[in-house]
């Protein structure tokens, strides 16, 4: 019974239309803004079930597939679907949500309604970005997520907030808009708006190239890599913990995803001849930004920059695969990186986002983001503790966690590449653990710093809930990954054979 | 010679709006100044009745009448309908605003109505006469509306440089006529049409003519170069005043655009697509660029309506039945947003002072939850956000000028469209990140309030769902 309800669009919809009834009962009532918001979250997870329950691992077709005329004049469709790529992506969505929701619930309390329901609104946009398979609908889901993190940042941030949301919306805008004028150019060639007519597309190497820049625009500021990742450690470290975690969560997944969905089947000539330009960023990322985590001061900001360490991996991983072929020829060897990438932006969704809620629940106590102002928090707060130490394990990629996962099979895919390729992504592995454990090393461990430390309660009930689901979420995927290479297989081998073959 | 009249069906809502026009008129003369609210009712009816008796008469098929100086078309019907339901939003919401200031007079809504002629006349005119007489009826009594608030110097003085300027446009387009009259030997546009067809483009007299033709209809579009009445003019008057001037007036000289240059002068659209490129551009560019400079609200959604009308003419650059429909369709929701957004600047100021500048409206997220979500939703629409139909509006432009091969006006497009999108950025923080210095709720009458609901929840269901929309703008060009 259940295959047979329009499973995306409720997923979709349902949180965006709750997100309007909370706006409706309006911030003047504030509990009971935050128990309808709870329940949206709560319920749009328990539907996003079936889509893993009911998937069937072994096929790379998309499923629980929609399709409706939307826009009949331009031939624009209403079509939903996942596969392996885009369902791990949405139920990492709806999860993650609830955490948002959870996390806001004492902390906000200025216009609670319109806060929960931009949370909500921007879920069901997120996830209709995963689920859409018509160019025009991804793009317009892509575009509409600005407006909610926008007004999240802008009203609820930190004293930078004007600056730092009007960055993030002009940066990841811009970005944006060329991959409009890229999907019109090949609608022009095409007559459709499909993604997977596009998939088999014949285009010549220079639109190719020009069409892939056009999608690196889009999705490199989404993930966001060096040199166009300035907004991210802005908007992290003025907006809302709730507004941090789903934009390290889930945001920035966007951009991989655009990748595996966009660039490397529609473009896979120019991917391929340009896979040192990503590969090269990637590494930049990987290094540089490490070093630059290093030496902040600022929580918020050093696991900002973490993220974009993380993400270069996801687009190292993605773009290894041409490098394989070319060497070993060997699609499994290939199939190892972009499967690196994939766990590790579901195991980052993870991480990222507990290390933002740890920081919350500190600076919730103390309003300071700064690591001096800590140390010895583990005295004051011993389960707490035992938390954030845990996920800094995992965020340094510490086997037995998520982080491990990713990270290794990415260097393992990397090594069948090129030998440089492989060290220096290996470098993250020192770096990762420098920047991740000197950071919880100050804040955590030590004499009791001040007077502020001293006086912290430990968490209660509702963040020891919300940190505990996050552990055991990190554990699982870390110490048993098949489930989710399960799903995802039969999607990276349809891809693999697809960008082998040239499109020219 | 006998004398047979003319048709009269197809001018039916004509007839009746000039009708009633001179009704109100002689009514208006009787009323003390509180029964005022009798004119009101007076022009909404004239408007439901011209809206019921459009519907009721439309023709099948294209019909002519008046000695093929008039017609009626599904073109004509789709932009009258929605000119109703413009010029019946600005009534509603200037009369509070009228009644505030001490001006609520009943010329107002005479020249309202009068205005209205005009566009319906330029909407449905076959022949360079009537746009003419249309064109000058508009302009006349939105001269004199401009100059309404008699007694402010700033309105007197924009109300002069309009008049000023727009009599030069005037005089511009007439001596085009002149000359198209001269090189095709008829004043009506299908026998225009077909004389080019006959005789080709050599013509030099014809494409002088066809010069000044575009520069007048470009002033009274309000594109770059010929902008310079446009920010005067919207910061001068008085606003419900500047909402007439912004939103109506653009359906027609879309209309304009359709009639005289795709219908008429078809032949000779090298030319002309080649002025209008410069145009569109050197308005997207300027307005958007100059609009970040501003500080006060009106002056700022001058420029951006430049910017707009460059994007709208990029429609007709496609050069494509595809980019004319988009341009109609831009057009129309153009002016359901500006409704919406000079409506939300009304309901502001209230009772009290004008809101000139920008930070006027600070916090008011926190004084008026809904009105700044109405405005949050009118100014992301109108940035081109999707989910909102500003998107489809430029989306459609785009994808007609992508596929007549122009990709870098595209590109340029849309980069502009970025920049254009920090100062309605800059609207969203004043009303939702900044706090507002006078705590006090704003009050909102309820037939404003319904105006303004209506506008905001239409960008949002046409963002949902523009199809319906997209085919009527489609089957009206074809």
């Amino acid at each position: 019974m259940l295959s047979e309800l329009p499973l995306l669009s409720l997923v979709i919809w349902a949180p965006i239309l709750g997100g309007a009834a909370v706006l409706f009962v309006g911030d003047d009532n504030p509990a009971k803004a935050r128990r309808l918001a709870l329940v949206v979250a709560i319920a749009t997870f328990v539907l996003s079930l079936p889509l893993w329950s009911g998937f069937e691992a072994g096929t790379a077709k998309m499923q629980f597939e929609e399709l409706w005329p939307w826009i009949a004049p331009f031939k624009i469709n209403y079509h939903l679907g996942v596969d392996g790529f885009s369902m791990p992506l949405i139920l990492l969505t709806t999860f993650t949500t609830v955490l948002v929701v959870i996390a806001g619930w004492e902390v906000i309390e200025y216009r609670v309604a319109q806060y929960m329901a931009a949370f909500l609104i921007m879920e069901g946009l997120m996830i209709g970005v995963f689920a859409a398979l018509d160019v025009i609908l991804f793009y317009v889901f892509f575009e509409a997520m600005l407006i909610p993190m926008f007004l999240v940042i802008g009203i609820w941030g930190g004293p930078r907030r004007v600056y730092a949301t009007i960055k993030f919306f002009l940066y990841t805008f811009f970005g944006s808009v060329f991959m409009l004028i890229a999907l019109l150019y090949m609608y022009f060639k095409s007559g459709s708006f499909e993604i997977l007519a596009y998939h088999d597309l014949k285009l010549g190497m220079t639109e190719q190239v020009l069409i892939f820049i056009a999608f690196m625009l889009g999705f490199a500021v989404k993930v966001p890599m060096f040199p166009v990742h300035t907004w991210l450690p802005d908007a992290h470290v003025e907006a809302p913990t709730g507004g941090s975690v789903i934009l390290a969560a889930i945001t920035l997944k966007i951009g991989g995803y655009g990748f595996v969905r966009f660039a490397l089947p529609i473009t896979p000539d120019a991917s391929a001849a340009l896979d040192w330009l990503v590969i090269g960023l990637s590494l930049i990322a990987v290094v540089y930004i490490s070093l630059v985590a290093l030496i902040q001061q600022d929580m918020k900001k050093l696991i900002a920059y973490s993220s974009i360490a993380h993400m270069g991996f996801v687009t190292l991983g993605f773009f290894l695969v041409f490098g394989i072929l070319r060497n070993t020829g060997s699609a499994s060897g290939a199939a190892m990186g972009i499967q690196g990438g994939m766990v590790q932006m579901v195991s980052h969704g993870f991480i990222s986002g507990a290390l933002f809620l740890c920081v919350g629940v500190l600076y919730d106590r103390v309003h300071s983001r700064q690591i001096r102002d800590y140390g010895g928090v583990v005295n004051t707060m011993p389960v707490f503790a035992a938390f954030m130490v845990l996920f800094g394990m995992a965020n340094a990629g510490l086997p037995g966690t998520s982080g491990f996962v990713g990270e290794f099979l990415v260097i393992l895919a990397s090594f069948k590449a090129n030998f440089w390729i492989a060290f220096l992504a290996a470098l993250t592995l020192i770096l990762g653990a420098a920047y991740t454990l000197w950071m919880v090393k100050r804040v955590v461990f030590g004499e009791v710093g001040n007077q502020h430390v001293a006086e912290l309660a430990d968490i209660n009930t509702r963040e020891f809930v919300m940190l505990g689901v996050l552990a055991i979420a990190v554990l699982a995927l870390g110490l048993w990954p098949g489930p989710l290479t399960e799903v995802m297989g039969a999607s990276i081998d349809k891809l693999i054979q697809h960008v082998v073959v040239s499109k020219l | 010679m006998n004398f047979v009249p003319p048709d009269f069906t197809p001018a039916a809502p004509e007839i009746f709006v000039l009708a009633m026009a001179c009704v109100t008129l002689l009514i208006d003369a009787f009323l003390r100044d509180e029964q005022r609210h009798i004119t009101h009712r007076l022009c909404q009816g004239t408007l439901a009745g011209a809206l019921l008796l459009t519907l009721a008469t439309g023709p099948a098929a294209s019909v002519f009448t008046f000695h093929g100086h008039f017609v009626r078309d599904a073109l004509g019907d789709l932009l009258k309908l929605s000119l109703y339901l413009a010029v019946g939003a600005v009534l509603l919401l200037s009369r509070d605003y009228l009644k505030a200031r001490g001006i609520h007079r009943g010329e107002y809504y005479v020249l309202g109505l009068f205005g209205l002629l005009g566009m319906m006349v330029m909407i449905s005119a076959a022949s360079l006469l009537s746009v003419y007489l249309g064109l000058e009826l508009l302009s006349l009594s939105l001269y004199a509306l401009v100059a309404f608030d008699r007694d402010s110097q700033q309105s007197s003085e924009a109300a002069m440089k309009y008049f000023v300027l727009g009599a030069l446009a005037s005089g511009m387009l007439l001596y085009g006529i002149s000359m198209v009259y001269g090189a095709s030997g008829s004043l009506q546009l299908e026998a225009v049409a077909r004389a080019l067809a006959a005789r080709g483009m050599q013509d030099l007299v014809l494409v002088f003519g066809v010069a000044f033709l575009v520069v007048g209809l470009a002033f009274k579009f309000g594109a770059v170069p010929f902008h310079m009445w446009l920010p005067d003019v919207y910061q001068g008057a008085p606003t419900s005043v500047t909402l007439y001037v912004a939103s109506a007036p653009k359906l027609a000289a879309t209309a304009l655009v359709v009639r005289v240059l795709v219908e008429g002068l078809g032949g000779v659209a090298a030319d002309w697509q080649q002025m209008l490129l410069v145009l569109a551009v050197l308005s997207i560019g300027a307005g958007n660029l100059i609009a970040i400079a501003q500080t006060n609200i009106k002056r700022m959604l001058a420029y951006s309506t430049i910017s707009h009308v460059g994007f709208l003419l990029l429609g007709f650059v496609a050069g494509t039945p595809e980019g004319y429909s988009a341009a109609v369709f831009y057009a129309i929701t153009y002016v359901l947003m500006t409704v919406g957004t000079f409506g939300v600047i009304i309901a502001v100021g209230g009772k009290g002072a004008e809101i000139d500048d920008i930070t006027d409206l600070k916090g008011l997220n926190d004084r008026s939850p809904w009105l700044a979500f109405v405005m949050l939703v009118l100014m992301m629409s109108t940035a081109g956000i999707p989910f909102l139909v500003g998107f489809y509006a430029k989306f459609a432009v785009l994808k007609a000028v992508v596929e007549a091969g122009f990709v870098g006006l595209a590109i340029f497009a849309v980069v502009m469209s970025v920049i254009g999108a920090f100062y309605y950025l800059r609207v969203v923080k004043v009303m939702y990140f900044d706090k507002p210095e006078d705590r006090s709720p704003v009050s909102v009458a309820l037939d404003v309030q319904t105006v303004l609901g209506a506008s905001g929840l239409g960008v949002m269901l046409l963002g949902i769902y523009p199809t319906a929309l997209m085919a009527l703008c489609a089957a009206a060009l074809r």
